[in-house]
């Protein structure tokens, strides 16, 4: 890491690191600087911050610079640039890497080297992506803090005291913090639009079946997407744009017309219909997000887009089910760390239960084995009908809520997440608290539709407050739509990425 | 005692079809390569790989039901039986639970006591585990059986002796190998059985506790297993001892089965509809299409032999059960006048001959015109019977022209009664007393007799013309 530090300008660094995607892909054009001093600046930058924020597992240095030097190589030779040439990102430590451990942040894959890459992955490297390593996360992407990680948690680049929301907190941070262009995220009941919105950041969670789940290890399959947390709406458009598509290997993947996300980017958003579910701004609910959230509808009716109440009843059945049904899913997608081919095996065991017991009970941790035993009992026989049966049941309804409410509106308008991020070690001990955190997001998992988190103002505390777009499916042009109207009424993109430890930020 | 008893059984049989590539990936599914070089993320369950159904698996399911007289389901969905085991490295197999692709289908078969028909009451696709090798240095796995595309038939408890589950076994792979759709290759493991077996009191009509056999690979094993098991559970209940619901090992060296695992210990499969993959869904073009490419079944040719070569039903039976058989059946006797030699010849002669090779495979050594020609020897009374076994016995060895072999060894059959008269005096010159047993009315003394007058042709002599002349001679 020296010799990076060496060549790369700190005035340079400042800059090249607080780009959007696309201004970025334009200095990259215009020759302003290279994609290796792109991948400097940014490795510099997580050298620097890294330590205090933790958003990153493993850093790829080398892989990031030799991807960074083809791309410059290939805009040498003329080629025409891929659409993310020289984009340096990072990745959610739960989509496999060839070569490059994933760990899902848990002690079970601590030496897991994937030989194989995610489909997404070989999209991302198809259109010139710099990966710069594996982003921490809730361990199996259980959680909504980062802080079930085995390697410790990521701090919010807001206010370190904080948490980054989760599981895909590392995603949200390195974006917040400047450590990466854009990240992937895995959002299976909130995870990649909940820690957007703690860390001030855009996530989309696309429809199920958009983006490929081949090589995301499995948390919920019936629930989970990959999808873009970027610095602003315009980003998260132009990469779910590299990321979705048909995949013969995923046959839950859609065979379907990729939309062009960035369509109706900037068009009026005049005569638009907008829904808020009454049932999300019930009790609990944080005044300074409530506020946030009518602000934003204001600010929509101010646009020329019509804002009424709709009823979504289901949405507090929907929690209990989404628990049931991911906890089920989870149970059987990592049965498969038993100590034998996959997951580290225990030092001690007796015979082949012993090492099954034993392997499992050190391998994972508490969160997770909390979810598999829930998960396995939610399945058992005499208890299927009473739960897994009957959250199927409420899958259903909610399905025919959002059914109900896209009848008469466009899109919803709600919250992402009760409350602003709150301090670490607030609410890991209690669980049913942090599952609670979790009402405004699962509902649109359960039913396999979209969803944007966007930034919205700040709270009293000056923390980031999110607010969420949810749309029928394959909407994702819309919601981007309505999205980028309220991002350009707010005066561009959110906060811009927090500054360099020791640096003043203007502006 | 064991006559008042009856065994009452099911047979869950486990049937790998054929297809190049396994069911959720596109590794090979060939038998016999070195361990782990047919695998990849997929079939291993390596995380976050997927699985994505080959539909040929599907098609051969369907015509293995349609086969087997089953309804097709227009809609089924594949499920996990979540379960540790370090063969299965996903910790569960996609299987079917609720929804299988096939139901309420029928078997005919040929017993003793006539035609019977064994209820099926499934059919679902899964996929195989792979394979423990036990080593000097430890346990290891082989995973390239895992995805092996199999299809799990299961019967109805209509079966009631060994002799009918062998019969059944036997039949069901006839029509899956005629539907072309598995190889069926029983030694490698390829068709594999698992018998439920109960007794109860003759007459009485609630069923008794079964326990299971798993993983039977031969006919041998099935019958041994099931007689064994049937003894076994008899004399406990003779003495008192309840029969404990279980699943037990067959031990092929002792002949004896074994507790395995007991209901109290049995796994709880946690069945639920796997999330990674879409329902199957089959329309009704395709049914249709897939019901007109399945070829003539053994039933069919069963009943064209009864009725064109007046064959009975178990021989016919026997003729149908190996397609290769059949085939040859029909090339020989379709060359020859005497149709009926052919069938003997087959159902005595070369079955046992057949018997005595190692080979699953049915492979006749004699072509089917050769054997015509020996039916033909045989029907026009050119050989007698034994001289017919004598010369299969060589063709068997060198596949020759029958005629050419009766030429050169002079083995035809001597029916002048110039010829034979002197030797039949000598014969009842040599035994007075069985001349005087026949006399007496003791017919078989006859039959000793022709034997006598036989070896002293060197087996040539006509037997027709032997029983006349001796009766001719004791008579007059």
């Amino acid at each position: 890491m020296q010799a990076i530090t060496q060549t790369t300008q700190t005035t340079q660094t400042t800059q090249i690191t607080e780009l959007p995607v696309r201004a970025l892909r334009d200095r990259l054009a215009a020759g302003d600087f290279s994609a290796e001093e792109a991948a400097r600046a940014y490795l510099e930058k997580i050298e620097r911050d890294d330590p205090e924020i933790h958003a990153y597992l493993t850093v790829t240095a080398e892989e990031a610079l030799g991807a960074a030097r083809r791309a410059d190589e290939k805009r040498r030779r003329g080629e025409a640039a891929a659409p993310l040439a020289g984009i340096p990102a990072g990745i959610k430590d739960n989509i496999c890497t060839k070569g490059v451990r994933t760990t899902c942040a848990s002690r079970m894959l601590e030496t897991f080297v994937p030989p194989y890459s995610a489909t997404v992955m070989e999209r991302l490297d198809g259109m010139g992506a710099v990966m710069l390593g594996k982003l921490n996360m809730d361990e199996f992407a259980m959680g909504s803090t980062t802080e079930t990680s085995r390697f410790g948690p990521t701090r919010n680049p807001r206010n370190p005291g904080r948490v980054p929301g989760g599981s895909s907190g590392g995603s949200a941070a390195a974006v917040a913090a400047g450590e990466a262009a854009f990240a992937l995220g895995s959002d299976t009941g909130g995870s990649i639009r909940q820690p957007a919105a703690f860390c001030g950041v855009v996530g989309m969670k696309p429809t199920y079946g958009t983006v490929s789940r081949y090589g995301l290890v499995a948390f919920a399959s019936s629930l989970d997407q990959i999808g873009p947390l970027t610095r602003d709406v315009a980003d998260s458009a132009l990469v779910l744009d590299a990321i979705a598509g048909w995949d013969e290997r995923d046959a839950t993947s859609l065979k379907r017309e990729k939309p062009a996300y960035a369509s109706l980017l900037g068009q009026e958003v005049q005569g638009l219909r907008v829904g808020l579910p009454k049932e999300f701004f019930g009790e609990g609910l944080d005044p300074a997000v409530r506020d946030a959230v009518y602000g934003a509808a204001k600010a929509l009716e101010a646009l020329g887009a019509s804002v009424t109440e709709v009823s979504m009843p289901v949405l507090d059945s929907a929690l209990p089910a989404y628990y049931i049904l991911s906890s089920a899913e989870a149970s059987s997608n990592l049965a498969r760390f038993d100590g034998i081919k996959y997951g580290t095996r225990a030092a001690d065991y007796g015979d082949i239960g012993g090492l099954y017991r034993a392997s499992r009970s050190e391998g994972f941790g508490r969160e997770v084995k909390r979810r598999i035993l829930l998960g396995s009992f939610v399945l058992s026989a005499g208890y299927y009908d009473a739960y897994y049966k009957k959250a199927l049941q409420v899958r259903a309804l909610v399905q025919r809520d959002y059914q109900r409410a896209f009848a008469a509106c466009d899109a919803l308008l709600s919250p992402v997440a009760p409350t602003t991020a709150y301090p670490l070690g607030s609410k890991i001990t209690d669980p049913l608290a942090m599952y609670k955190g979790d009402i405004y997001t699962v509902p649109v998992n359960i039913a396999g539709i979209p969803a944007l988190s966007l930034p919205w103002g700040t709270d009293p505390d000056g923390l980031p407050v999110g607010v969420q777009l949810i749309g029928p499916a394959f909407s994702e042009p819309v919601l981007y739509q309505l999205g980028y109207a309220l991002e350009t009424q707010r005066g561009g993109a959110g906060q811009p990425p927090r500054p360099a430890k020791g640096e003043e930020h203007e502006g | 005692m064991k006559s008042d008893y009856e065994m009452v059984i099911g047979l869950e049989v486990h049937c790998e079809l054929k297809t190049k590539t396994k069911i959720f990936c596109g590794c090979s599914t060939a038998f016999g390569a070195a361990p782990n070089t047919q695998c990849c993320p997929v079939c291993m369950g390596m995380p976050g790989a997927l699985p994505v159904l080959n539909r040929q698996v599907v098609e051969y399911a369907v015509k293995a039901g349609l086969a087997l007289n089953c309804a097709v389901a227009r809609f089924s969905k594949e499920d996990r039986k979540n379960y540790f085991y370090p063969d299965l490295p996903k910790a569960y197999q996609i299987s079917q639970y609720d929804l299988p692709l096939c139901e309420h289908g029928h078997l005919d078969i040929e017993t003793a006591a006539g035609p019977k028909r064994i209820g099926i009451t499934r059919i679902h696709i899964e996929e195989d585990a792979g394979k423990l090798v036990h080593g000097k240095d430890g346990t290891g796995c082989d995973y390239n059986r895992c995805g092996v595309p199999l299809i799990e038939i299961v019967s109805e408890p209509d079966i009631r002796s060994a002799e009918e589950a062998r019969a059944y076994v036997r039949k069901l792979r006839a029509v899956l190998l005629y539907t072309g759709v598995s190889d069926c290759r029983m030694q490698e493991g390829s068709l594999r059985c698992d018998v439920n077996l109960s007794v109860r009191r003759k007459g009485d009509q609630r069923l008794g506790v079964r326990t299971e056999m798993k993983n039977l690979n031969s006919f041998q094993f099935i019958v041994r297993a099931i007689e064994y098991e049937f003894a076994r559970q008899v004399e406990a209940l003779e003495a008192g001892e309840p029969v404990v619901q279980e699943t037990r090992r067959f031990d092929q060296d002792t002949g004896k089965t074994y507790t395995m695992r007991t209901k109290e210990d049995a796994d709880d499969y946690r069945y639920f509809p796997d999330p990674d993959l879409p329902p199957i869904v089959l329309e009704e073009e395709e049914l249709a299409r897939l019901r007109d490419s399945i070829p003539a079944l053994p039933d069919e040719r069963k009943a064209r032999y009864i009725k064109d070569y007046g064959l009975s039903a178990r021989d016919a039976e026997q003729l149908v059960t190996e397609r290769a058989v059949a085939d040859y059946f029909e090339e020989a006797a379709g060359r020859t006048a005497y149709p009926k030699h052919v069938v003997s010849l087959l159902t005595t002669e070369i079955f046992r001959l057949l018997s005595l090779s190692p080979a699953e495979e049915t492979a006749i050594p004699v072509s089917p015109a050769h054997l015509a020609k020996l039916a033909d020897l045989l029907g026009s009374g050119r050989i007698n019977s034994g001289t017919g076994k004598r010369l299969l016995g060589q063709m068997w060895e060198r596949d020759a022209d029958p005629e050419q072999l009766a030429g050169e060894q002079n083995l035809w059959q001597i029916s002048d009664p110039a010829v034979l008269l002197p030797l039949v005096k000598d014969a009842l010159a040599e035994n007075p007393r069985s001349a005087a047993d026949y006399r007496r009315g003791r017919t078989q003394a006859l039959q000793a007799l022709i034997g006598q007058c036989l070896r002293a042709t060197g087996g040539q002599g006509d037997p027709q013309v032997l029983r006349a002349l001796l009766e001719q001679e004791l008579n007059g």
